[in-house]
C-alpha cells in the first residue's frame, strides 16, 4: 500500500479522535478512495491492520455502502438522481441523454475511459430537480432540455490528463 | 390574505450579505444565547425543551425534551450527542440548506444541546455525498474553536465539548438513529433492536447517546433564547414552532417556506407559496412529508375534530399544516417535505419509483423487509412494463401489509406505507392499466398499445 504522506499524516490525525479506532472505518476508507480511485484488497487489509481489526470487518463494510467500490471508474463520475422528485421532472430523460452523449451504458464506463453514468437514490435537493452529482459537485435543475448541454460542458472540462474519479 | 412565511431557523438563509463565516454570524448575534446559556443549570436547559413542546424534526416528531429526559444518567457512562444530519428521505432538502449557508447555527444548536445534556463529545453524521457541507462544517468547527465556542473550558465555563464531523457513504438505512449508531462505530448499518437498544440507554459503544435532526438542533437554540413557555405559544397546541416546508414535484416554484405551525393549509402552500400547479395542469396527489408518509388523493375527504373541538370536514386542500391535523388524515407530515403529482403522473409508475428506492436501501437484516421490499420492486415494475396481472394488485398490498411491523426498524412500514395507500385510493388507475394490458396480450395484432408513453417514473 503507497499512501501519499499528506493522506497517511490526515488518517493519523483522524483516528485518535474517535474514542474507538474502528469508528474511524468510513473516514478512513474515503480518505483512500479519494486518493487512489477505489478501495483494492490491499487497501482494506491495510484498514483493518490499521484500525486493529479483522480484514473481513472492512470488507463487510465497503460492500455495505453503495458510496465505497471495488474496482476504478472513469474519470468523471457522473450520479443522476432517479428518486421521485427528480423522476417526476425528467430524471430519467436526463441519464438516458447523459449516456447518450457521453457514449456509455448506465453503470459503465466509456471506453474512452472519460465517464462513468449512475443513478443515485434521493441526494436531497429535491426543490431543485432534477440534479446530478459530477465527482464531488451538486448540479441542480439540469432538466432534459438542459441534458446534452450540460454534457458538453463536462466534455469540456475533461482531458486525458486528469486521473480516475476520486468521489 | 395569503399566508406569510415566518422565518426563525431560515432567519438569514439567502439573505443577500450572509455568509457562511463566525465573522458574519457573529455580527447577527451569533453565539450570544451560548453565552446566556452555559451560565446557566443543565437541568433548567432541559426543562426549557420540556416546557416548549418542541418535536423532532427528522420525521418521527417525539418530543426532543422527552427524548432528553430518557438519557440514563446513573450508569456514569460517558453521554454522547449526535446529530442526525443524513437527510435522505426522499423529498426533504431543508437541512441541506443550514449546513451549506448557515453551519455556525447547527454549530451553536449543537454545544447548546450537547451542554444541556452534558456530552462532552458531540458527533455531526453527515451524508456522505454532501462533501462541499462537510468541508464547510469542518471549516466552520475550526473557527469557532478558535473563538472558545467549541473546545476546552467553554467562554470560561468550565465546560467541554468537541465536535467530531463524520461522512456517511450514501445509506438511507443511516438515517435511522440505530442503524446510525452502528454506522459509527464502523460496521454496517444494521438498525438495532429496542428493547434494550434505546439510545438514550445503551446507544453509541452502549454508552447513554441522544440522537437529534440538524433542524431539531437548531430549534433548540431558539427555544433557549425565548424560553421553552414562549417557544410553546408559536404554532399550535402538540405542535410548537414552525415547521420548513420544502416543496418538490409538480409545482410551478418549487422551494423551501418556513411557516408557522398550523398557521397555513395545504392550500396556501400549493398556491401562495408553491404558484400552483404547472401551466394547464392540475394536481392529482400530494405525499405530505417525505415519501415514506402515506399519500393523498385529491377529492378525499376527512372526518375531523376541528380545533374548537366541534365535528367538520376536511379536503386535502383544507388541512393546516400542523401534526395533529395530518395524523386526523391518516397521514403524517414527516420530514415537511411535500412532493406534488399533476394529472399526468402515472401513479403505478410513481409506486414503482419509491418501490425501488426501498428494495435499494433496505440494509437486508430482517426478512420480511429484505424480500417484502425486492417482490414490491420486481411486482410494480412488471407492471409498469406491460406485465400486469388483475391480482397483482392485492398483492402489493398483501406483501406490504405482512412487511409492516416485522421488522427491526420503521424501514418496513416506509416500504409499506406508501402501497398501503397508493393502491386502494388508486385502485381505479391500477385496474384501467392492468386491463389495458391484458387486452393487448389477447389482441397482439390490435392497434393497443402499452408501449410506455409519456414521463417515465422508473
Amino acid at each position: 500500500m503507497n499512501l501519499s504522506e499528506k493522506t497517511l499524516k490526515y488518517i493519523d490525525g483522524l483516528i485518535p479522535r474517535y474514542p474507538q479506532k474502528r469508528s474511524a472505518m468510513l473516514m478512513v476508507l474515503h480518505a483512500i478512495q479519494e486518493e487512489q480511485g477505489f478501495l483494492s484488497k490491499d487497501a482494506i487489509e491495510w484498514t483493518a491492520q490499521k484500525l486493529e481489526v479483522v480484514p473481513m470487518a472492512v470488507y463487510e463494510v465497503v460492500t455495505f455502502y453503495p458510496m465505497f467500490r471495488q474496482a476504478p471508474i472513469g474519470r468523471r463520475h457522473v450520479k443522476v438522481c432517479r428518486t421521485l422528485s427528480c423522476a417526476l421532472r425528467g430524471a430519467y430523460k436526463v441519464c438516458d441523454s447523459l449516456q447518450h452523449e457521453l457514449g456509455c451504458g448506465l453503470g459503465q464506463t466509456s471506453a474512452d475511459g472519460n465517464y462513468t453514468v449512475e443513478f443515485v437514490e434521493c441526494v436531497a435537493a429535491c426543490g431543485s430537480a432534477p440534479v446530478v452529482i459530477v465527482d464531488d459537485k451538486l448540479h441542480e435543475n439540469i432538466t432534459p432540455e438542459k441534458a446534452p448541454d450540460f454534457a458538453a460542458k463536462i466534455k469540456k472540462e475533461t482531458t486525458v490528463s486528469l486521473p480516475p474519479s476520486r468521489y | 390574505m395569503p399566508a406569510t412565511e415566518r422565518r426563525i431557523i431560515y432567519r438569514h438563509i439567502d439573505e443577500p450579505g450572509y455568509t457562511t463565516d463566525l465573522v458574519c454570524y457573529q455580527r447577527h448575534g451569533g453565539y450570544e444565547i451560548l453565552r446566556k446559556a452555559i451560565q446557566r443549570q443543565p437541568e433548567e436547559l432541559v426543562q426549557e425543551v420540556k416546557d416548549s413542546g418542541l418535536k423532532g424534526r427528522g420525521g418521527a416528531g417525539f418530543p426532543t425534551g422527552v427524548k432528553w429526559g430518557f438519557l440514563d444518567r446513573k450508569s456514569g457512562k460517558p453521554v454522547y450527542l449526535i446529530c442526525n444530519a443524513d437527510e435522505s428521505e426522499p423529498g426533504t432538502y431543508k437541512d441541506r440548506q443550514i449546513i451549506y449557508k448557515d453551519p455556525h447555527q447547527l454549530i451553536e444548536g449543537t454545544v447548546l444541546s450537547a451542554f444541556a445534556i452534558q456530552a462532552r463529545l458531540a458527533f455531526i453524521y453527515i451524508r456522505g455525498e454532501m462533501f462541499g457541507g462537510f468541508t464547510i462544517l469542518e471549516r466552520a468547527i475550526e473557527e469557532a474553536r478558535a473563538a472558545n465556542f467549541v473546545g476546552n473550558n467553554i467562554l470560561g465555563s468550565g465546560y467541554s465539548v468537541d465536535i467530531i464531523v463524520h461522512r456517511g457513504a450514501g445509506c438511507y438505512i443511516c438515517g435511522e438513529e440505530t442503524g446510525l449508531i452502528e454506522s459509527l462505530e464502523g460496521k454496517r448499518a444494521y438498525p438495532r433492536i429496542k428493547p434494550p437498544y434505546f439510545p438514550a440507554v445503551l446507544g453509541l459503544y452502549n454508552c447513554p447517546t441522544i440522537v437529534n435532526n440538524v433542524e431539531t438542533l437548531c430549534q433548540v437554540k431558539h427555544v433557549l433564547d425565548m424560553g421553552g413557555k414562549e417557544f410553546a405559544k408559536i404554532g399550535v397546541p402538540g405542535d410548537s414552532g414552525t415547521h420548513i416546508w420544502g416543496l418538490s414535484g409538480h409545482v410551478a416554484k418549487p422551494g423551501y417556506y418556513e411557516i408557522e405551525s398550523g398557521k397555513a393549509t395545504v392550500r396556501d402552500l400549493l398556491y401562495d407559496f408553491g404558484g400552483g400547479p404547472p401551466a394547464g395542469r392540475t394536481i392529482k396527489a400530494i405525499i405530505p412529508g417525505g415519501v415514506s408518509m402515506k399519500i393523498l388523493r385529491m377529492g378525499e375527504k376527512f372526518k375531523v375534530k376541528l380545533p374548537d373541538g366541534s365535528p367538520g370536514e376536511w379536503g386535502v386542500l383544507d388541512i393546516p399544516l400542523d401534526s395533529g391535523s395530518f395524523a386526523q388524515c391518516g397521514t403524517s407530515l414527516g420530514t415537511s417535505g411535500m412532493i406534488f403529482m399533476d394529472d399526468t403522473t402515472d401513479m403505478v409508475e410513481a409506486l414503482a419509483n419509491l418501490n425501488a428506492f426501498y428494495a435499494h436501501e433496505s440494509c437486508g437484516q430482517c426478512t420480511p423487509c429484505r424480500e417484502g421490499s425486492l417482490w414490491l420492486k420486481k411486482i410494480t415494475t412488471r407492471v409498469c412494463d406491460g406485465g400486469g396481472r388483475m391480482e397483482d394488485i392485492d398483492l402489493v398490498k398483501t406483501i406490504a401489509d405482512q412487511v409492516a411491523g416485522r421488522t427491526i426498524c420503521a424501514h418496513g412500514e416506509a416500504v409499506a406505507w406508501p402501497c398501503q395507500s397508493n393502491v386502494p385510493k388508486f385502485r381505479d388507475e391500477w385496474e384501467a392499466k392492468i386491463r389495458a394490458q391484458i387486452h393487448a396480450r389477447e389482441h397482439p395484432e390490435g392497434a393497443a398499445t402499452t408501449a410506455r408513453t409519456g414521463l417515465r417514473l422508473v
